[in-house]
């Protein structure tokens, strides 16, 4: 269990983390979601116990992370944000080195290295030099590095930057039996659809703080509507946006571009109030889909700002 | 202690697979090596080169051409006649280490002054200022060259017979010289004369005319030199300082590079990585001496090697002595290394401190030059220089042939560098990643 209890960390007068708290159980992943320069990465390396908070505490089990050599780190696994291993050197003996940080060695270092290769798919390219690898496979063998200790907690700083959709998938997978076997995993990052495929839970960080923390589902109940209907008109001279807006079901509604987008509260309800009023008023369409809000929709409301130009 | 070996051959490991660093890290101290040990003399055997000198004879006298000869008898100078436009124009572009300008009536000027107190002619001297050292030595030979052509002027020759002559008669007329003193004066002129005569009517290679007698003054002494070299009779190997200095150098760069690449990882993942592991920074530093001093040690090693092998460098003093001055600048170099690591900003700017840092301690520690050759006070200056310390130690336990002891004073110094660079390197390091 991790349980992250108002972490503050300032630079100068620059406040990078402000009072941030998390928890998050067994088998439990929690996206950490912002833009750059949020917080997010400051806050994960103090949970690593990389540098102590000003502030705040992280309780790994219940235990506070204190000093360098304390052993509870040991629980924790780390993937940072840029592929930390070795070019010069094979992906076995990057594995060895690492693995006998967390004091392993002979054959359960043996038996670690060679699991985490196969988590990852990479048994087959141990000997080959990290350097020859591709930007995906580098990415993937960075998972593995951290997972030889086979800790409780893995804390992923943006692991797939950069990397190809087949890769990113591939560490998908990766990811999700590593929930499967009970992990906790802790996800930066600035991709919403990452969040959303990976994340029990997400934590947004603007500024530091913590704006948000909540289920995707909670996520959506924050925001004004829960649905979008998109409709495409035949003919959208001359429509009256307003008549539609008076609908009880109905919480906005708006044309661009021949494209009327109607927000609802309930789409079970509000769809077919909207789809009689169009038919009793002769408006015909071409095109119906219906849209959920994505996270950027959920941080542009909760800040007034765009994620990807925060 | 499995994390603190595995950083430590995690370093061996990227030293040696970057095989074409190691390759041009050793042969280049090995080729400079090589290139200041010959020219500081090489083994010992090696012919001494001569000085050219250049002679302007413009009084072409007995005395002048004496000295012109005698000069030309000297092994370590080669004279060539030559006029002043010419010397001065071969002195310019460093082709002669000087030129000796006799001028006109210089025999006739200084017979005079030897005895009489005459007005003592001028020698000119053209020299190339960038040989002051040597030009020190042209002057004691031509000093005594022209005192030994002088004299056997005086005492066996014609033109000394008549200089003699008018001497006694001028002494005899000065009045205002004391009686007892010109007596004595013109008495000792009037043995001269006689031994003269005596020469001039004794028949050549005749019993009355010995070689010596005829030699007039001459240097009344001569000297017997010998090298005190670690043995008796044992030639001075310069291979010795040359290979420890140029070790000294590469092994201070190899430092900076210790330093240079932790200030590189200390913005990298692996840093972080390093960090979120239980590791005390003891063991992080630690290991990180560590492996740079088995590399320092390893590049001594191959050295010395070579040099044994090559040119007949041996240990000729204390082999422990020898090993403990090594691992001593094994583990200064280390120091220093952290240190750079936790002073330096950004690696840019560090590279560029820490190269000017390495190059002056390297200079000042006698390494390029024997710290012999410095001025006095700087050669007690640079006592305040690790480097110089570890040459001196090298030297003695190598060439000189000096026992333990002497390696207890280089060694102890060394070992205080490495506590004062390290604890300022632990005390200054900036723990946290830069991103």
């Amino acid at each position: 269990m991790l349980d992250v209890k108002s972490l503050k960390k300032s630079y100068g007068k620059v406040v990078a983390v402000d009072g941030v708290s998390l928890r998050a159980g067994a088998g439990e992943t929690i996206g950490l979601l912002g833009p750059n320069g949020a917080g997010k990465t400051t806050t994960v390396s103090m949970i690593a116990g990389l540098f102590p908070p000003d502030s705040g505490e992280v309780l790994i089990d219940g235990s506070p992370l204190r000093g360098d050599t304390d052993p509870v780190k040991r629980k924790i696994g780390l993937v940072p944000q840029n592929v930390a291993l070795y070019d010069e050197l094979p992906a076995i003996d990057n594995l060895t080195f690492l693995g006998a940080l967390y004091d392993l060695r002979g054959a359960p270092l043996k038996r670690a290295i060679a699991d985490a290769l196969d988590l990852v798919g990479l048994a087959d390219r141990a000997k080959d030099k990290v350097g020859t690898f591709s930007g995906g496979m580098k990415r993937r063998i960075n998972l593995a590095a951290a997972l030889l200790h086979d800790p409780q907690i893995l804390l992923l700083d943006e692991p797939t930057v950069g990397v190809d959709p087949q890769s990113r998938n591939a560490i998908f997978d990766n990811l999700e039996t590593l929930k499967k076997h009970g992990k906790t995993l802790v996800y930066t990052t600035h991709y919403m659809e990452e969040a959303e495929r990976l994340c029990d839970r997400i934590v947004i960080i603007d500024h530091g703080k913590v704006i948000a923390n909540d289920t995707l589902h909670g996520l959506h109940r924050m925001l004004p509507v829960t649905n979008v209907l998109a409709i495409e008109l035949d003919k959208p001279d001359g429509f009256k946006s307003d008549a539609l807006r008076a609908l009880p079901e109905v919480e906005s509604a708006e044309l661009r571009e021949g494209k009327l987008r109607v927000g609802l509260h309930d789409l079970t309800t509000g769809a077919p109030v909207v789809l009689r009023w169009m038919a009793d008023n002769g408006y015909t369409y071409q095109h119906l889909t219906s849209e959920r809000p994505d996270l950027e929709t959920v941080f542009l409301t909760l800040t007034g700002r765009s994620l990807r130009d925060s | 202690m499995i994390p603190f070996w595995a950083l430590v051959r995690k370093d061996l490991k990227l030293f040696f697979n970057d095989r074409r660093a190691v390759i041009v890290g050793l042969v280049v101290p090995i080729l400079l090596a090589s290139f200041f040990g010959y020219l500081f003399g090489g083994q010992g055997t090696r012919e001494i080169s001569r000085m050219q000198l250049l002679a302007i004879d413009q009084d072409s006298s007995a005395i002048s051409k004496g000295v012109i000869a005698q000069l030309a008898g000297d092994p370590h100078l080669e004279v060539k006649a030559s006029t002043p436009e010419e010397a001065r124009e071969l002195v310019r572009k460093g082709k002669a280490v000087a030129a000796v300008v006799i001028p006109r009536d210089f025999g006739n000027a200084a017979g005079h002054a030897l005895f009489g107190g005459g007005e003592k002619p001028e020698i000119g001297i053209l020299y190339d200022p960038s040989h002051a050292i040597e030009m020190a030595m042209v002057q004691g030979i031509l000093t005594g060259a022209v005192m030994q052509a002088v004299s056997k002027e005086m005492f066996s020759r014609p033109t000394g017979r008549d200089i003699v002559r008018e001497s006694r008669a001028q002494i005899e007329k000065d009045s205002t010289m004391p009686e007892a003193q010109r007596k004595s004066l013109s008495d000792m002129l009037s043995s001269v004369q006689k031994w003269n005569e005596m020469q001039a009517q004794a028949p050549t290679g005749g019993a009355g005319r010995s070689e010596s007698s005829e030699g007039g003054l001459s240097i009344p002494f001569q000297t017997h030199s010998e090298a005190i070299t670690a043995n008796t009779g044992e030639q001075y190997n310069s291979y010795a300082h040359a290979f420890g200095g140029m070790g000294i150098q590469f092994i201070l760069f190899m430092g900076l590079d210790v330093g240079v690449r932790l200030l590189l990882l200390r913005q990298t993942g692996l840093w972080q990585r390093l960090r979120a592991a239980p590791l005390s920074r003891s063991v992080l530093l630690g290991s990180r001496a560590t492996s740079a001093a088995l590399i320092s040690a390893f590049i001594l090693f191959v050295l010395f090697s070579f040099a044994r092998w090559v040119f007949g460098v041996r240990i000729q003093g204390s082999f422990v002595g020898f090993l403990g001055v090594c691992a001593a600048f094994s583990l200064m170099t280390a120091a220093f290394g952290l240190m750079i690591a936790a002073f330096g900003k950004t690696v840019e700017a560090t590279r560029g401190y820490a190269v000017m840092a390495t190059l002056l301690m390297v200079m000042l520690g006698g390494s390029w030059v024997p710290a012999q050759f410095f001025p006095p006070w700087l050669q007690t200056a640079t006592k305040v220089v690790p480097t110089r310390w570890a040459m001196d130690g090298l030297d003695g336990m190598t060439w000189r042939g000096l026992g333990l002891s002497a390696a207890y004073g280089p060694i102890a110094i060394l070992l205080l560098f490495t506590l004062v660079f390290g604890a300022l390197a632990v005390m200054s390091f900036r723990w946290e990643a830069e991103s």
